[in-house]
């Protein structure tokens, strides 16, 4: 039982990642490929801010996605005026550096990472924040804010056309995903108790990017579709016979093939966004006052 | 008569190629301008210009008086400056009433937290904002479609959405680059009708236009660009009969013998 609980919160922890990832690169445009340097930093500072100066778990994660807002923002600013391959390559690269800088700092154990963090994550606390992110981030995607989001993504030009300041919102959703992403660090830290530069390098980016792509992106619930799938198959493949689990790359690879051929929107494609009942409703609500 | 735009001496290169060359633009409060002339003139260069897409190679842009040369696009839009653009660029993904809705972005307010916590005044302002935009939407006959993907319209529509995407930011000019390109002329003859309700409402126009008719229907004022310089400027009798004019379009007569095999 220990073991499906503890599944179940892995996948609720990914699902933060690919709900944040889905706002930078499903909802504005942006595709990022270092999105688990920002889980990494939550995951670090949350760690030592416990650590070190002994705070609450629930302080501690917060501050800890508080640091990784604040370096979404200073990695935003240069990188978010480069538009597609540029802006992944460069994110790319911002991954290489922070990986290098955590393997390489005292405060952080290098190599050897952080060890001997308490063990308070389970899943009501993963689901109660699964729960946040998702009700705010649909609150954010439902105003001004989040449609100038997709506007950005639709047609950047005619967004700047319209009077959106395009930097300042792309920076924006970064540093709102840089946070979501780095609750999903602490979250993570504080479940497995230990943590090292590795957990968060090019490989864990990508495969929330994969979630993302194999949900549909720009779709907040198939983010999360996406991070149970990607979450589940390998243990899923484990249980049915090892031999199988050795292939497990090799099938999870093949099932992205397959699936940019069959439905290279997402499982759930297309964006949700124009809520039919909802403008009726206000529009009608307006024509009676 | 008041002056809302004055552009003196633009000159845009790019590269080696100079698409604007030392051009005067002045644009009255209320009127209707068009600009015209063959393709390639630097029509585009100068809305691009005037809409702070590019900055002036040299060159000086006011408008009502305040310099607006290295203002960004958005900056220059709340100041009331909107444009439709030729090639029609809608948020496709969205609904029709989101796309005016976007319009109104530089008129309404509402920040991150204010979205995530959706105080009593974020909720007015959104209300707000779809009243106005379905009022815009009633205003260019598009109200029925309002829950309509923009992609899903059809030509004439989209771009008459363009038009209240831009109506939508309440803007003092308005910059249309070829509303009518591709229209049929029932479609080319409504937009005539549009054009000139917008300008009733004391919205000053300027025209990018090859539609004939339509230029010489509802211009009050024609100016004519061919490779990037000024070769006319005056109401649509004096351009008709402009010497230059006519050998801008039509080709010169002792050029055109030479070049003929």
């Amino acid at each position: 039982m220990n073991y499906y609980l503890q599944i179940l919160t892995v996948i609720t922890i990914n699902s933060i990642l690919a709900v944040s990832l889905n706002l930078v690169s499903g909802y504005t445009g942006q595709l990022s490929l270092g999105h688990a340097t920002f889980m990494g930093i939550g995951a670090y500072a949350a760690t030592l801010f416990t650590l070190k100066l002994h705070l609450p778990f629930l302080v501690s994660i917060i501050l800890g996605a508080t640091v990784a807002a604040f370096f979404g923002f200073i990695i935003g600013v240069p990188t978010l005026r480069l538009r597609g391959d540029y802006l992944a390559i460069a994110t790319l690269g911002f991954g290489e550096i922070m990986k290098n800088i955590l393997l390489n700092l005292k405060i952080t154990g290098g190599p050897m990472g952080l060890r001997g963090i308490p063990k308070v994550t389970n899943i009501y606390v993963a689901a109660a924040a699964l729960i946040l992110v998702v009700f705010s981030l649909n609150r954010i995607m439902n105003s001004r804010v989040g449609k100038s989001f997709i506007a950005i993504r639709e047609d950047e030009l005619a967004a700047e056309a319209m009077g959106i300041n395009t930097t300042r919102f792309k920076i924006l959703a970064f540093i709102v995903g840089a946070f979501y992403a780095g609750l999903a660090g602490g979250l993570y830290a504080f479940l497995f108790r230990y943590i090292n530069p590795k957990d968060f390098g090019f490989m864990r980016s990508i495969e929330i990017l994969c979630m993302v792509v194999l949900g549909g992106m720009g779709n907040t619930y198939g983010a999360v579709l996406g991070a149970f799938i990607i979450t589940v198959l390998p243990e899923f493949l484990r249980s049915v016979s090892p031999v199988v689990a050795q292939y497990r790359m090799v099938l999870y690879g093949l099932l992205l093939v397959i699936m940019m051929i069959v439905k290279p929107q997402g499982i759930l494609s297309g964006t949700s966004l124009s809520n039919k009942s909802k403008h009726k409703n206000i529009l009608e609500k307006g024509g009676q006052q | 008569m008041m002056q809302l735009l004055e552009g003196n001496n633009l000159t845009m290169i790019f590269g080696g190629l100079s698409a604007l060359n030392s051009v005067n633009i002045k644009i009255n409060k209320g009127e209707v301008l068009s600009v015209i002339g063959p393709n390639g003139a630097g029509k585009t260069t100068l809305f691009n210009l005037l809409t702070g897409v590019y900055s002036p190679t040299k060159g000086e842009i006011s408008f009502r008086e305040k310099k607006i040369r290295n203002l960004k696009p958005y900056e220059i839009t709340k100041m009331g400056i909107a444009r439709t653009f030729q090639n029609i660029r809608l948020f496709g993904e969205m609904s029709v009433l989101d796309n005016v809705i976007i319009g109104q972005h530089c008129r309404t307010k509402t920040g991150i937290f204010g979205a995530i916590f959706k105080t009593p005044a974020v909720k007015r302002e959104e209300i707000n904002a779809r009243e106005k935009a379905m009022e815009v939407l009633k205003f260019v006959n598009l109200d029925d479609v309002y829950e309509e993907r923009a992609k899903n319209l059809p030509y004439g529509k989209q771009r008459r959405l363009e038009m209240a995407r831009a109506l939508a930011t309440d803007p003092e000019l308005i910059l249309l680059d070829e509303p009518a390109a591709g229209m049929n002329p029932n479609e080319t003859n409504e937009l005539i009708d549009l054009i000139e309700k917008v300008n009733d409402m004391g919205k000053t126009v300027l025209l990018i236009e090859h539609d004939m008719k339509l230029v010489m229907d509802i211009s009050q004022r024609i100016m004519v660009l061919d490779y990037g310089k000024k070769i006319a400027d005056g109401s649509p009798e004096e351009v008709r009969n402009d010497e230059k004019v006519i050998k801008a379009y039509l080709g010169d007569e002792s050029q055109k013998e030479g070049q003929a095999c």
